[in-house]
């Protein structure tokens, strides 16, 4: 499942890397670095840390609500 | 009324075309439906791949954590789009409201938004340039190809130029261990965005870890083997490096080539746009069909005296073509200012560092929490006796709190004394920024004064 973290709004309070330590770790003292691909088996620790975050800097795309990708929109264009 | 009736329409049956695919192109076109625009939507991006997220690439692609091919950005929602991928905007028409592409096929738009980003500028000597070893990073192809040679375990890495990913360049190579030579053309890594003073700790940082950092030095030549293999680098002071890579980190050129001759307001310094995101023609008239948002974009910001700022920020993308999006399907009463206060962050060496506000207009800087030496700290900018920016490295929770100052014009330098009274935060000193006449490595702020009450828009054509 796909996420990406706005890390201006991000304060290092690292809650997501408790509850999701194979995808979200802290680098150093308060940079976070996280997997933007995190693997199907992660899913409810990653929904559990992006509602944890206490400042919301964390989206997620669950694939079990999946909006329409790329493949099933009127792709045209590629090859 | 007819007007109202006019606007309606847009937003029911309307065409909007958005060209380039990448972070603000998703983001407006999502705003787009979440405004409830249910016409057709088209976007057409030059990468045959789905818009992706740039940051983790000099970051955690390029130590390995997270892999180069999945950085695809999550969706809100669904947008019911008409996806035109791996193709090219080659040309406007913006009499006929038609974008040209690559492959001969036109579009027709009833509103335009431009999100075409910047591209790395390559290696000035073409030959040179095409040697086995010499990469440059703006793409997830880029990523790719760099993080499979550095697992290669090159002898040496030479990264040219420090700027912001210049230096995460080199601090991915030093925690894999590999040894790396920064040829840096200021004074300091970061100066142009950060100023010597803050650019200094930088440097300390480097070093710590074991950079090679070399400094007032610049790369006159690059020199492959029979085999078109990089071998050595030839510097400014007569040396040479042996090196089997060299990332080029030289800033960026923006992506509007494909609208010369369209008589849009666009060239090498980006498209100009007013704070509502239309785009300015050449004669200096604001558009009402055409919008810009992200980092292709230099649009007005009321708080920095009216200066046009080019912003090549993650969350200025989002900001603005939030607002552009807003604006394409509102009436001019509703339309709003994009008067987002800039702001980055940066992640390199195990340190954090964020700024907001724009550091490169500080004339003087002051750290009022924390310590220069512990490399942990706060620093402010100030301008005409105004707080105008502040840059912490590991020290987030403060910047909130200096956005509200910018913000709110506070006083500098501040009539607080420093929280925990070090000697280095009682008084500012210069924030010491290289001349802006002189080139740099491409600072990520680009600032150019056009008040509004000179009147005057100047328009730099795109070069032959
Ligand atoms: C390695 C790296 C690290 C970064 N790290 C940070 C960070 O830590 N913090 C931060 O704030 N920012 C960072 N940024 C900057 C951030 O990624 C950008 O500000 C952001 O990507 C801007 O989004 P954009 O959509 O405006 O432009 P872009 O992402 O550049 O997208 C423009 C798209 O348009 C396409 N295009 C161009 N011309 C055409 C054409 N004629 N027709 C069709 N398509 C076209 C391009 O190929 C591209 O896909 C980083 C950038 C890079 C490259
Ligand atoms: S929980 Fe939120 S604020 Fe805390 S580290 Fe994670 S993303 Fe950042």
């Amino acid at each position: 499942m796909r996420l990406v973290v706005d890390l201006n709004r991000c304060q290092g309070y690292a809650q997501c890397a408790f509850l999701a330590p194979d995808v979200f770790a802290m680098h150093g003292e308060e940079s976070l670095l996280y997997n933007p691909h995190a693997e199907a088996a992660q899913r409810e620790q990653v929904l559990r840390a992006a509602t944890a975050c206490p400042v919301r800097a964390i989206l997620v795309e669950d694939p079990d609500d999946a909006p329409d990708r790329v493949e099933e929109e009127g792709l045209s264009g590629v090859r | 009324m007819s007007g109202d009736g006019a606007l309606e329409q847009l937003r029911r049956e309307g065409r909007i075309v958005i060209v380039g695919a990448s972070l603000a192109g998703l983001r407006a076109a999502e705003t787009l439906r979440e405004e409830g625009f249910t016409g057709s939507l088209t976007l057409i991006g030059d990468e045959p791949h789905e818009p992706y997220d740039r940051p983790p690439l000099s970051k955690q692609v390029l130590l390995g954590h997270a892999s180069a091919d999945r950085t695809e950005l999550p969706r809100r929602h669904g947008l019911d789009a008409d996806w035109r991928l791996g193709v090219a905007a080659a040309g406007l028409d913006m009499a006929a409201r038609r974008v040209r592409l690559a492959d001969g096929d036109e579009v027709e738009y009833d509103r335009l938004l431009i999100a075409t980003g910047v591209r790395a500028r390559p290696w000035p000597h073409p030959t040179e340039a095409e040697l086995d070893g010499v990469f440059v990073l703006r793409t997830r192809d880029d990523a790719a190809r760099l993080q499979r040679r550095l697992a290669a375990s090159p002898r040496r890495v030479l990264v040219i130029g420090a700027g912001f990913t210049g230096s995460e360049i080199a601090s991915a190579c030093r925690e894999r261990g590999l040894p790396v030579t920064v040829a840096e053309r200021g004074a300091a890594p970061l100066v142009g965005a950060l100023g010597g003073v803050i650019g200094q700790v930088a440097a300390e940082l480097q070093r710590e870890h074991g950079v090679d950092l070399r400094c007032g030095i610049m790369v006159t030549g690059l020199e492959g083997d029979s085999a078109g293999r990089l071998r050595r680098a030839h510097l400014s002071d007569g040396t040479t490096l042996d090196a089997d890579v060299a990332v080029v980190s030289l800033g960026a050129t923006r992506n509007t080539e494909w609208l010369a001759g369209s008589g849009l307001g666009a060239g090498p310094r980006g498209i100009a746009c007013d704070a509502g995101c239309r785009a300015f023609d050449v004669r200096g008239i604001v558009t009402d069909d055409v919008f810009v948002a992200g980092d292709v974009a230099r649009s007005p910001h009321a708080l920095f005296g009216y200066q046009f700022l080019s912003l090549e920020h993650w969350g200025n993308a989002v900001a603005q073509a939030a607002t552009a999006a807003h604006n394409m399907i509102s009436s001019s009463s509703e339309r709003r200012p994009h008067l987002w206060v800039p702001a980055f962050w940066s992640s390199q060496f195990g340190v954090n560092i964020k700024s907001v506000g724009v550091p490169s207009l500080g004339e003087e800087v002051i750290v009022t929490q924390g310590s220069l030496a512990e490399h942990r700290f706060t620093g402010v900018y100030g301008y005409q006796g105004r707080v105008i920016a502040a840059v912490s490295f590991d020290q987030t929770k403060w910047l909130e709190f200096y956005q509200r100052q910018i913000e709110s014009a506070a006083p500098f330098p501040p009539e607080y004394s420093s929280v925990d009274r070090r000697p280095e935060g009682l008084r500012p000193v210069p924030a010491d920024f290289p001349d802006p006449s002189l080139p740099t490595h491409g600072p990520s702020v680009t600032v150019s004064g056009y008040s509004p009450t000179d009147q005057r828009i100047t328009f730099t054509p795109a070069r032959a």
